[in-house]
């Protein structure tokens, strides 16, 4: 059985975050708010319909996994893995976000309105990600497909072994990654940019972006390496 | 896995409490090191040389007194802690840990120093902190871990914090590679080591470059070169407390700050329940980046 429950405050003081995990689990749709989560872990984890989640304060480890269709926001910062394995939906960190932000998101938005940290985007599949401040290293490493919009720096090695995703940083690039490279600025991604900022809440215009994407040359074996076997 | 947690205070207001603010916080990180745990309290006031020691149980600890006193000369005064014996003397506390080191191989320094208490146990953090009364503890810094062991036996000597040095303690999170060859460096530079552990290594570095002069930053600056591994370091001194991150940082780190205390550990639950964290600067420490507080410089500032 599924419930509709609007407006509902769930004190992590006074429960436990299995139970609050399985209310939001088992409602069908409904305004919740998480209040005093104190850094726990596993927060709004695996949603399937389509709620709103406000988790007042900081969240500790993978909050709001494997999210699909939800809407999950973290008025404090997010630990490490948040929004980790995304399908749809939007997870939004008002903070700062630790590190593998989205990683192996598969879609929806994923927003961090302050810096994120190392392997934000790490083995990204198809999810978009904004961060507003910085990201740190080995940022989009393996990136199979999806956005990663940069408002701030990136750290080094950017993009490592990327195969596809297109990666806009706005401000400096410590160092690209193995595979990465800068990329021409065209008419359809300024417009992606414009919409993906504007949906993200952003203000930051598209002309002061930089693209960065794959420049596929790991994805073939390369015949002059054939006397190494 | 381990957990860690430091507590610097800034307003000396806080002093008494320092022991009851870091209880919760050791064991709030008792999920990421639930095998045996370790403190380390510095002590506001006037200086009191101590040896924090560990004796196998039993030990008579009157013999160890009585050598030390007829090998220095000095005044030593003992008091006991379950398996712990607190070793005061007016001798010179670097001889004085060398002598029961080499004369008492069953015994373990666990610390010296004008202002350092440092105490070990295995099994729950939360026992630890109980049998060792941290909760009355009072001071200017602490710093605490809890040990998941990974490559090394669940033993007190595997325990942190590790210190060879005087008044100098540093708890880790990760593993070091190149430790034996570090560690065969400092005993001929004049480090006496007692374990086979790698975060012993890291201590006993710091406290070489210390004793040669380095401030704590530049022998954190120097020890991101030399030490080869993953880590998260908190490290604390007589009037100093500092964390380091390897630059690859693997290993988590949380730091808050406030007006009236800094704060770091392996996660943020650990310092959710400090006062005023609510108004607190928040972030994750940068890998290879030094960061430190100081006595000193917090006094000139104010």
């Amino acid at each position: 059985m599924t419930l509709t429950i609007q407006n509902t405050a769930l004190d992590l003081s006074e429960t436990s975050v299995r139970d609050a995990n399985a209310a939001l689990q088992g409602a069908a749709s409904g305004d919740f708010r998480l209040l005093n989560p104190g850094g726990k872990h596993a927060l709004a984890c695996g949603l399937q319909t389509p709620m709103t989640v406000s988790i007042e304060g900081h969240a500790g480890y993978y909050c709001a996994g494997m999210n699909k269709t939800a809407e999950v926001t973290v008025t404090g910062n997010a630990g490490t893995g948040v929004a980790e394995n995304i399908m749809s939906g939007v997870v939004r960190v008002k903070g700062d976000a630790s590190q593998s932000v989205a990683a192996t998101g598969h879609g929806g938005l994923v927003v961090i309105e302050g810096n994120a940290s190392a392997r934000c985007g790490i083995s990204m599949k198809g999810v978009d990600i904004v961060v507003g401040g910085n990201v740190g290293h080995m940022s989009a490493f393996m990136a199979q497909a999806g956005n990663l919009v940069v408002l701030g720096d990136a750290g080094e090695d950017l993009g490592d072994s990327i195969y596809e995703a297109r990666l806009f940083v706005r401000g400096k690039v410590a160092r690209l990654g193995t595979d990465c490279v800068k990329k021409d600025m065209r008419p359809e991604y300024l417009a992606f940019l414009a919409n993906i900022l504007a949906k993200a809440g952003m203000d930051a215009k598209p002309e002061e972006f930089t693209r960065y994407g794959s420049a596929r040359t790991l994805y073939h074996f390369k015949i002059d390496n054939a006397g190494a076997y | 896995m381990c957990g860690i947690v430091g507590l610097f205070l800034k307003s000396p207001e806080l002093e008494p409490q320092l022991g009851a603010l870091m209880t919760p916080m050791l064991a709030e990180m008792t999920d990421r090191g639930p095998d045996s745990a370790g403190f380390a309290i510095y002590r506001s006031g006037p200086a009191k040389p101590t040896l924090s020691c560990l004796g196998p149980d039993g030990f008579d600890w009157s013999t160890a007194v009585e050598a030390l006193k007829s090998q220095t000369g000095a005044t030593v005064a003992l008091r006991t802690v379950k398996d712990h014996g607190l070793i005061e003397t007016t001798g010179d506390l670097r001889t004085a840990r060398r002598f029961l080191i080499e004369t008492f191989p069953d015994i373990t320094v666990l610390g010296a120093g004008d202002a350092i208490e440092v105490y070990k146990g295995i099994g729950d953090p939360a026992q630890v902190a109980i049998d060792f009364d941290l909760a009355g503890k009072t001071g200017t810094h602490g710093i605490a871990h809890t040990r998941m062991a990974t490559e090394s036996a669940v033993t007190i000597s595997g325990s942190h914090p590790f210190s060879t040095g005087m008044d100098t303690c540093l708890v880790h999170n990760g593993s070091l590679s190149n430790h034996n060859l570090l560690r065969a460096m400092l005993e001929a530079k004049g480090e006496t080591l007692q374990t086979e552990n790698d975060s012993e290594v890291a201590a006993a570095f710091l406290a070489w470059r210390m004793r040669e002069g380095d401030t704590l930053t530049a022998a954190l600056e120097l020890a991101l070169k030399k030490l080869d591994g993953f880590f998260t370091f908190t490290i604390g001194t007589r009037d100093g407390f500092a964390v380091l991150r390897d630059p690859i940082a693997c290993k988590p780190a949380v730091m808050a700050e406030t007006d009236d205390w800094v704060a770091m550990s392996s996660e943020f639950r650990a310092i959710a329940q400090l006062p005023g964290v609510d108004n607190a600067r928040i972030w994750e420490p940068e890998p290879g980046k030094v960061y430190s507080w100081g006595r000193t410089a917090q006094r000139a500032a104010a």
